[in-house]
C-alpha cells in the first residue's frame, strides 16, 4: 500500500533549537535506506516525523501508493512499523502474550507472531516473562513482530544496537527479504547495516554556518 | 482587533501604551468607586461590614473573567499554534490565582462578622471560588512541573479547556448543592435587589477591576515575551 | 478477534498488574474508611451520620489511587508509540485504558463501597444506592483521572500531581453522587441526583478522550 515515501524540504526544530532544514528524501519500494549523521543531527527525530509524532517545521511527508496519495494518517496506522530504542514490551507479561499482541495490534495473527518466534529463535522463551529476558532477547522479541504482521515501512533506530553476531546476520537477512518483497526499510545507523542500502546523510549544515557573530 | 494584535510586534508596540492607560483608568475607576462606596450609608442589617462588598464582588466576577480568558487564550494556542497566545495564557494564571485569592480572604472577612464564623459552607458563590482557586493551582502546577517548555504549554492548554467546560457544570453543581441544604445561607449580595446607593459604586470598580485586570495581563503578558526573547538570545550564545 | 477486544485484554490484564491492581485500591479504601472512627470516636450515632459521605469521598480517592501508571508505562516503555501506529486512534485507545481501569479498580470499589458504608453504620437500605453511585461515579473518576495520568506524561512529578490537577474537576460528580446517596436515605426524591451524575459520567466518557490523545500525543513529540 505504499510504494513511495517522499520527504520534501523538510525542517525539524527541538525547542528552540532547528535540527536541519531542506531535507529531501525519496524511498521506493525495494529500497532500504541508511540514515547517517553524528550523535543528535536528528536522525531519531526524522524518524519520528516520518512516524507522525514530531510536527515538521516545514517541509511535508508523503505517503504514495502507485502514483496515488495516502493519506499520512492511514499510512502511519496500517502501513507502518516502528522500532525505537525501546522495545515497548511489558516486562509483567510473558513473551507469548506480547508478541501475540503486538502481531495483532498492528496486523498480524497469533499464527504469524508464532512462526516469527521460531524464525527468530525464541519459542523456546516465549512462556518465560518479559523481565527475565535478556536486552538482546528483548530485542529479537521486538523484531519477530515486524515479520509478524506485514507492512510495508520499517522505521528503525538502531535496530542492531543490543543484538550479537548471529542475530545481527539474521536480521539482515530479514530486512534482504523485507526489501525483495517490495518493502521499504529507513533506518537510523551507527554500524553499517548487513545487507545493501543507500545512504542519506542527516544534519545541519556544517557548524557554524547558522551562528551569529564571528 | 485579535487578529492585528497576533502580530507580536504590533502587540507590543499597542501594549506599551495600552497597559499604563489602562492601569491609570483602572486605578481611578476603583478608587472614585470606592470613595463613593465608603461614603454610602451603612446597609440596615450588615452595618458597615457591607462595603467588603466593593473589594470582594469584583474580584469575584473578574477571576471568573480570567479563567474564561485562560480558556480563550488556551483554545488559540491550541488551534492556531500562536505563541503569543501561549504567553497570554501563561500571564493570565498567576493573575486569576491572585484575583481569587483576594475574593476568598475578602469574602472570609465578610462572612466572619455577618455569619460569626470565618467560612460558612452555605454560600455557593464562596464554595465556587474556592474551587475556581482549586482550577488556578492546578494550572500552575501541571505547568511549573513539565521541564519542556513546548510540552508544558500544551499541556497546560489542554487542561484549561478541560475545565473551561468543566466550569458552568462546577458553578451548576455546587448552587444546586447549595439549594439541598437550604438553612445556613442568608446573605444575598450583588443581586439586582440593590440599592442604587451601592449599584453605582459596585459597578464602578466592577469597571476599574476589570480594567487594571487588563492592565496587568497586558504587563504581564510583554514580560513573558521579553522573557522568552531572553531564553532564547542566551541559548542562540551558547550555541554560537 | 476485533482489535478492540485485543486491547481491551491486554488493558485488562495491565491493570491488574498494576500495582496489584484490584487489591490495592480496595485495600486503601478499606483502610482510609477504618480511620474515620479511630479520629471521630465510636459513638455509632456520630458515625451513621457521616458513614454514607465519607465512604462517597474516600471512593473517590481511592480511585485516583491507581491512575498515575496508567499511561505512564507506556510512555516509558515506548508501548505507547506502538499503539499510536495501530489502526485505531488515540482516543479510542485512551477510552478503553480508562474502561479497563474501572472494571478492575472502579467496579471492585463499588463491591467494596456498600460493606464500607454499612460497617461505618449507614443502613442496610441504603447499600444498592451506594453500589449504583460508586459505579456510575467511578466511570466519571476514571475518564477524568485518566485525563489527569495523560496530561503528567510530560512531567517527572506523576501522582500528587495527578490528584491536584484532577480533583477541583471532581466537584461535580461528588456532589451529585452524595446528593443521590443522602436523598435516598433520607427518603428524598434521589432520581434526579442520579441522573444527574450519569449524564456527568456519559459525557465525561465522550469528552475526555479527546483531551487523553491530545495530552498523548503532545508527550510524545
Amino acid at each position: 500500500m505504499i510504494e513511495t515515501l517522499k520527504i520534501e524540504g523538510l525542517a525539524l526544530q527541538r525547542g528552540e533549537r532547528i535540527l536541519f532544514r531542506q531535507l529531501d528524501l525519496r524511498a521506493q519500494a525495494g529500497e532500504a535506506v541508511a540514515l547517517v549523521g553524528s550523535n543528535g543531527a536528528g536522525k531519531t527525530s526524522l524518524l519520528r516525523a516520518v512516524a507522525g509524532f514530531i510536527r515538521p517545521a516545514e517541509g511535508r511527508i508523503l505517503f504514495e501508493d502507485k502514483d496515488q496519495a495516502v493519506p499520512a494518517d492511514d499510512a502511519r496506522r496500517l502501513g507502518c512499523h516502528m522500532l525505537g530504542h525501546q522495545d515497548g514490551l511489558k516486562t509483567g507479561r510473558s513473551a507469548r502474550d506480547e508478541l501475540i499482541f503486538q502481531a495483532r495490534w498492528t496486523g498480524g495473527t497469533a499464527a504469524l507472531a508464532l512462526a516469527a518466534a521460531e524464525r527468530l529463535g525464541l519459542t523456546r522463551l516465549l512462556d518465560l516473562e518479559v523481565r527475565v529476558l535478556s536486552a538482546g532477547q528483548r530485542r529479537r522479541l521486538a523484531l519477530a513482530r515486524l515479520i509478524a504482521s506485514p507492512r510495508p515501512l520499517w522505521l528503525l533506530d538502531e535496530p542492531l544496537a543490543p543484538l550479537d553476531t548471529a542475530s545481527r546476520a539474521l536480521f539482515g537477512t530479514l530486512m534482504a527479504e523485507h526489501v525483495a518483497g517490495g518493502g521499504i526499510i529507513l533506518a537510523a545507523v551507527h554500524d553499517p547495516l548487513p545487507i545493501p542500502v543507500r545512504t542519506a546523510r542527516v544534519g545541519a549544515a556544517p557548524s557554524g554556518a547558522e551562528a551569529v557573530g564571528p | 482587533m485579535f487578529a492585528a494584535l497576533a502580530n507580536p510586534a504590533r502587540f507590543m508596540a499597542f501594549s506599551r501604551w495600552a497597559a499604563p492607560i489602562l492601569g491609570v483608568l483602572g486605578a481611578g475607576l476603583v478608587g472614585y468607586g470606592l470613595w463613593l462606596g465608603l461614603n454610602a450609608p451603612p446597609d440596615y442589617q450588615q452595618g458597615e461590614t457591607v462595603k467588603i462588598m466593593f473589594i470582594h464582588v469584583p474580584a469575584a466576577w473578574v477571576s471568573m473573567m480570567a479563567y474564561a480568558c485562560l480558556g480563550g487564550a488556551s483554545f488559540f494556542s491550541l488551534v492556531f499554534r500562536h505563541a503569543l497566545a501561549d504567553a497570554a495564557a501563561r500571564a493570565v494564571a498567576p493573575l486569576g490565582a491572585i484575583f481569587t485569592g483576594i475574593a476568598l480572604v475578602t469574602g472570609m472577612l465578610w462572612g466572619r462578622p455577618m455569619w460569626g464564623a470565618w467560612w460558612v459552607w452555605g454560600d455557593a458563590r464562596l464554595v465556587s471560588v474556592l474551587v475556581l482557586f482549586l482550577l488556578f493551582l492546578g494550572y500552575m502546577a501541571l505547568r511549573a512541573s513539565i521541564d519542556d517548555e513546548a510540552k508544558g504549554a500544551r499541556a497546560a492548554e489542554i487542561l484549561a479547556l478541560v475545565g473551561l467546560i468543566n466550569l458552568p457544570i462546577i458553578k451548576y453543581s455546587v448552587e444546586w448543592w447549595n439549594t439541598l441544604h437550604q438553612g445556613e445561607s442568608v446573605m444575598r449580595a450583588g443581586g439586582s435587589a440593590l440599592a442604587p446607593v451601592y449599584l453605582t459604586p459596585l459597578l464602578l470598580t466592577g469597571a476599574g477591576y476589570s480594567l487594571a485586570f487588563g492592565a496587568l495581563w497586558l504587563a504581564r503578558i510583554r514580560a513573558e515575551v521579553w522573557r522568552r526573547r531572553a531564553t532564547s538570545l542566551a541559548l542562540r550564545a551558547a550555541l554560537a | 478477534m476485533s482489535v478492540v477486544m485485543v486491547l481491551l485484554r491486554r488493558e485488562l490484564s495491565l491493570a491488574w498488574a498494576r500495582g496489584g491492581g484490584a487489591l490495592l485500591a480496595v485495600g486503601f479504601f478499606v483502610a482510609a474508611a477504618v480511620m474515620l472512627p479511630l479520629s471521630l470516636g465510636p459513638t455509632p450515632a456520630r458515625l451513621a451520620g457521616v458513614s454514607s459521605g465519607v465512604t462517597w469521598v474516600v471512593l473517590s480517592l481511592a480511585s485516583l489511587l491507581s491512575l498515575d501508571r496508567m499511561f505512564e508505562r507506556d510512555f516509558e516503555d515506548g508501548a505507547l508509540d506502538l499503539l499510536a501506529l495501530g489502526p485505531l486512534p488515540l482516543e479510542i485507545v485512551s477510552a478503553i485504558k480508562c474502561f479497563a481501569q474501572w472494571t478492575v479498580s472502579g467496579a471492585p470499589l463499588a463491591l467494596a463501597a456498600p460493606v464500607v458504608a454499612i460497617g461505618l453504620g449507614a443502613r442496610m437500605t441504603v447499600a444498592p444506592m451506594i453500589f449504583a453511585a460508586a459505579a456510575l461515579g467511578g466511570l466519571a473518576f476514571a475518564f477524568l483521572g485518566g485525563t489527569g495520568a495523560a496530561l503528567a506524561l510530560a512531567s517527572r512529578r506523576g501522582g500528587v500531581l495527578i490528584a491536584v490537577v484532577v480533583l477541583p474537576l471532581l466537584t461535580p460528580p461528588v456532589i451529585f453522587g452524595g446528593a443521590a446517596i443522602a436523598n435516598f436515605n433520607e427518603g428524598l426524591p434521589w432520581v434526579g441526583a442520579l441522573s444527574l451524575l450519569a449524564a456527568y459520567a456519559l459525557g465525561c466518557v465522550a469528552l475526555t478522550p479527546f483531551a487523553m490523545a491530545g495530552a498523548c500525543r503532545n508527550a510524545q513529540s
